[in-house]
């Protein structure tokens, strides 16, 4: 648990050029508040690469790396040796990076910096697609979104992106990786205390964090918390964390509100219809019955 | 309130030959704000707010100042989102068209 009242006052990114409302926003500026003055920062290609160092602006107050786009674990896994070649004590060397940047093309290189045992915090920030170049879908990209690579289309009756959403949360248990979590900015205590169980691991550690996107998602810029909301309440984010082993859900609504309720309040969703809605709706429950069949075993259940 | 604060003084390069060199550069340099981006701006009831903090926790830019003895907002950094009034549980944030009132 953090205290907000003892999160320090001190802006550490602070005058960025992201779109009113991005939530990406929050997050680094929260998960800064949390690791400190003594972090060492490397963010690849990404809305928060661009929006923060725009020549001869740097809204990051910690030193920071700007990483090739495939590479930010194996470039947190350069600077944690660096760390430790210099004896460094109580330094945090963070990784903040998209969905494309984290399950497309960085995968493999944040897959290797966590197999290694490294000490690194990295964060994946999922506003679900290549926000930065001009919405592209990616693997978090989910069912039925239209993005410019995933158009949807009145005449060829296209719904959007045809896939479902991938688990990276689960990728990541399945390195067994000292911890790893789920975070959403509708309930920031839950992300401010992950990220402080994530930066006191003594080895790797990952959040995957839903950041709604205003300017991708097609939403008025003050409802982006409510959306976040809206998506841990119709079940289509899910807040859980592994430690020791064992995965915990964090939160279960009583009752699922009907997924329309999110999908109807954004853009990129509003050429479906119930069937569509049925579809995400049955996905969801097909992937509720998977998680709680294997995180929540007989007894925990009714929490 | 803690934050870098812009250096109004700072020199584009006159020519390729005066741009920096190497990959390094200063960490926490503004040079302009980002006043001119609102629509919409937020201004905060004093007497109604109760300090909960959740503005200032949410907002995207970190505009909201704590540091006084009421909560404020630094218009200088502020995007005019309408997140912190939207959220506000006691209706402390209205938000006012630019320009409407000339402080
Ligand atoms: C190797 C390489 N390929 C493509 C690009 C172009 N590129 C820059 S940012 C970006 C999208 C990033 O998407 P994501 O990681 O989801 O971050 P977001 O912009 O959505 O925050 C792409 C494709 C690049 N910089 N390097
Ligand atoms: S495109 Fe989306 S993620 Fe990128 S800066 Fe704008 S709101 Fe943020
Ligand atoms: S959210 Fe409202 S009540 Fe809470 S600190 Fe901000 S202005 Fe005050
Ligand atoms: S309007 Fe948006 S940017 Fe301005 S203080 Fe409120 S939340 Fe922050
Ligand atoms: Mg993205």
């Amino acid at each position: 648990m953090v205290n907000v009242r003892d999160l320090p006052e001190r802006e550490l990114l602070y005058g960025h050029k992201a779109c009113p409302g991005c939530a990406a926003g929050t997050v680094a500026r929260l998960i800064l508040k949390v690791t400190g003055e003594r972090t060492f920062l490397a963010y690849p290609a990404s809305c928060l690469s661009t929006v923060t160092s725009i020549y001869p602006q740097m809204a990051f107050a910690v030193p920071s790396f700007t990483a090739p786009f495939a590479a930010t674990g194996a470039v947190l896994s350069g600077m944690a040796a660096a760390v430790k070649a210099k004896k460094m004590q109580d330094v945090t060397v963070l990784g903040i990076a998209g969905d494309g940047g984290t399950a497309d093309i960085g995968l493999q290189a944040v897959s290797g910096a966590v197999e290694r045992g490294d000490r690194i915090l990295y964060v994946c920030y999922d506003n679900e697609a290549y926000m930065n170049t001009g919405i592209q879908r990616s693997s978090l990209t989910p069912y039925g979104a239209a993005t410019t690579t995933s158009p949807a289309g009145k005449a060829g009756g296209a719904i959007g992106e045809k896939k479902f959403k991938k688990n990276l949360f689960e990728i990541m248990v399945a390195h067994r990786i000292p911890y790893c979590a789920t975070a959403s900015v509708a309930n920031i205590a839950d992300l401010l205390g992950k990220v402080a169980k994530a930066k006191d691991t003594d080895g790797p550690s990952f959040l995957h964090i839903h950041a709604p996107c205003p300017t991708g998602w097609g939403f008025a810029a003050e409802r982006t918390m409510e959306i976040a909301r809206l998506a841990v309440e119709s079940g289509l984010w899910f807040l859980a964390e592994y430690q020791d082993g064992r995965v915990t859900l964090n939160y279960r609504p009583k009752e699922f509100i009907p997924v329309r309720e999110y999908l109807k309040t954004q853009k990129r969703f509003r050429h479906l219809g119930p069937a569509e809605w049925n579809v995400i709706e049955e996905q969801r429950d097909r992937e509720w019955a998977v998680i709680s069949g294997r995180w929540e075993p007989a007894g925990r259940e009714k929490a | 309130m803690q934050k870098p604060s812009i250096n109004h003084s700072f020199q584009y390069p006159g020519s390729i030959g005066e741009m920096p060199s190497g990959p390094c550069a200063d960490a926490g340099v503004l040079v302009e704000a980002n006043a001119g981006w609102r629509v919409f701006r937020p201004v905060l009831d004093a007497a109604k707010c109760v300090k909960c903090l959740k503005c200032w926790l949410i907002c995207p830019d970190g505009a909201i100042d704590r540091s006084g003895k009421d909560y404020a907002i630094d218009y200088a950094f502020c995007k005019g989102c309408g997140i912190c009034a939207y959220e506000c549980p006691t209706k402390s944030i209205r938000m006012e068209k630019e320009g409407d009132d000339v402080e």
